[in-house]
């Protein structure tokens, strides 16, 4: 690890002083994204602010909405019976990411800005323009079976690795953002950029700017919810494919859907026209097919990651017949 | 009784004090050194394993506060005051604590590289209180890899303990 300051953010306000005065700050919360990737000399902040010990770890209910701080562990928030009940893709997410220890470390703030695990990405070795922009992209013609199929771009086809923002995606979470002209509330579709020709931008934050929460507001539609993960291993692996999706009925019809997608897209993936498709029609495997197909309309393959595409939809057909039913 | 090194610290290096094992103890570190390598190499207790140094293997599992972890993501400097227990901490007067005891009992190892960390992770598995099961034994262990491949003995052997509560 190459050597940098380290310094205590005493509050909030302190640690956003702290980063605006050094062009190369980090923020240190749960450290499992920054410290691996500090190793692999990828992330080479020059000062290490540890925010570690604000007080922003509380899961509370305001009103209609359950207010997760962003310094809340991911195992806290999973187990959190709030959580449980009214968002049950969110708690099946985060236990289907890393390891128990992982989770125990892992905070909600850090874990929205978890980056990708492309090869190329993380080995300096390789060509990679989200790393070092306009070197070029060894991953378009290397080893891509695990990379994105949807939202990619000349530049980038490196795939969002995460569980929790895809849950949080259906889920229409908002985050709660503090900069100097105070809070700031984003959907996910405003946090998140996808690569087009600045793959290094991977979401909308202003230096500085800090994450204090996640908000969730209370539905119906956000309690019928589900994620589902299909990956190489039983455990302790990231996605291949991931759906999480929510379902609100409206007598023998779907009333409102929500579907988004992991480990096929470069960023939590939205598949509008596949909701579309779902609202006020009857739930059944062929609803739900045609759906998938909607969804993985635009998907662009590379050598190696056809695959995916029949494999995420088939995974939302299952996670839809798990949510509401397979009749036909 | 307090532990602390010789005085003659770096520039960059920083005081910080643990609770390790039960005990007070204070070193100087600089900003890089991970919680893991502290427990190496300054507090010498070598008990807790460098696998992967990645967060990958699971071998370098701690409990922080109770909560088992993975020192070797986690900077030294930002644990001061924490309860930090290592396989080291587990034993007491009466002797091995009964999750050690289990596994010589299952012979849930054969190298033993891993096992500090398979212990210290089945700990803080049966202290959460979730895993009952054998394939949720399987879930809840899955951040700690055997190369011996000696699954099927650990989970036998946290069972046991679980069994024997």
């Amino acid at each position: 690890m190459r050597t940098f300051d380290y310094v205590v953010a005493e509050s909030a306000a302190a640690a956003r002083d702290l980063a605006r005065g050094s062009a190369g700050a980090r923020y240190y919360a749960g450290g499992t994204t920054l410290i691996d990737l500090m190793k692999a000399d990828v992330e080479r902040p020059q000062r290490v602010i540890d925010i570690s010990r604000l007080p922003l770890t509380a899961i509370e209910v305001r009103v209609d909405v359950l207010r997760i701080g962003a310094l809340a562990r991911n195992s806290d928030v999973a187990y959190d019976p709030q959580v449980a009940r009214g968002f049950p893709a969110l708690a099946e997410a985060l236990l289907s990411g890393a390891s128990g220890q992982i989770r125990n470390a892992a905070t909600i703030g850090g874990n929205l800005l978890q980056r990708t695990r492309c090869t190329y990405f993380r080995e300096t070795r390789w060509r990679c323009n989200k790393r070092e922009p306009g070197s070029g992209c060894d991953a378009l013609e290397g080893f891509n079976r695990g990379h994105a199929i949807l939202g990619t771009s000349e530049s980038c086809i490196a795939t969002y690795p995460g569980d929790m923002a895809v849950a949080l995606a259906a889920l229409e979470a908002r985050v709660v953002v503090e900069g100097d002209a105070g809070e700031r509330t984003l959907t996910l579709d405003e946090f998140y950029l996808p690569p087009g020709d600045r793959p290094e931008r991977e979401n909308t934050l202003a230096p500085g700017e800090l994450i204090v929460a996640v908000e969730l507001r209370a539905a119906p539609l956000y309690e019928r919810s589900h994620y589902l993960k299909v990956r190489d291993r039983a455990s302790y692996e990231f996605a291949l494919a991931s759906v999480a999706c929510a379902i609100e009925l409206d007598g023998d019809r779907i009333g409102q859907a929500r579907i988004a997608l992991g480990g096929v897209a470069t960023i939590p993936w939205r598949a509008r026209e596949a909701e579309e498709i779902l609202t006020g029609t009857p739930p059944g495997d062929a609803a739900y097919r045609r759906a998938a197909e909607a969804a993985l309309a635009g998907a662009q393959t590379r050598a190696h990651n056809g695959y995916k595409v029949e494999l995420a939809k088939r995974a939302i057909v299952r996670a839809l017949r798990t949510v509401c039913g397979g009749a036909a | 009784m307090q532990t602390s090194e010789r005085p003659a610290a770096p520039a960059r290096s920083v005081p910080v004090t643990l609770r390790l094992n039960g005990r007070e103890a204070t070193f100087h570190v600089e900003p890089e050194v991970t919680l893991l390598d502290l427990l190496r190499e300054r507090a010498g207790l070598t008990g807790t394993k460098k696998g992967c140094d990645r967060g990958q293997c699971g071998a370098c599992t701690v409990l922080v506060n109770g909560r088992r972890t993975l020192s070797c993501l986690a900077l030294a400097l930002a644990h001061a005051g924490d309860a930090i227990t290592t396989v080291e901490g587990l034993a007491g007067e009466e002797g091995l604590h009964p999750v050690q005891a289990a596994f010589v009992e299952h012979d849930a190892l054969q190298c033993g590289f891993c096992t500090p960390g398979q212990i210290l992770s089945a700990v803080a598995v049966i202290a959460e209180g979730r895993a009952h099961t054998g394939d949720e034994i399987r879930e809840a262990m899955s951040g700690n890899l055997c190369r011996c491949g000696a699954y099927p003995n650990i989970v036998a052997a946290i069972a046991a303990v679980q069994a024997a509560r």
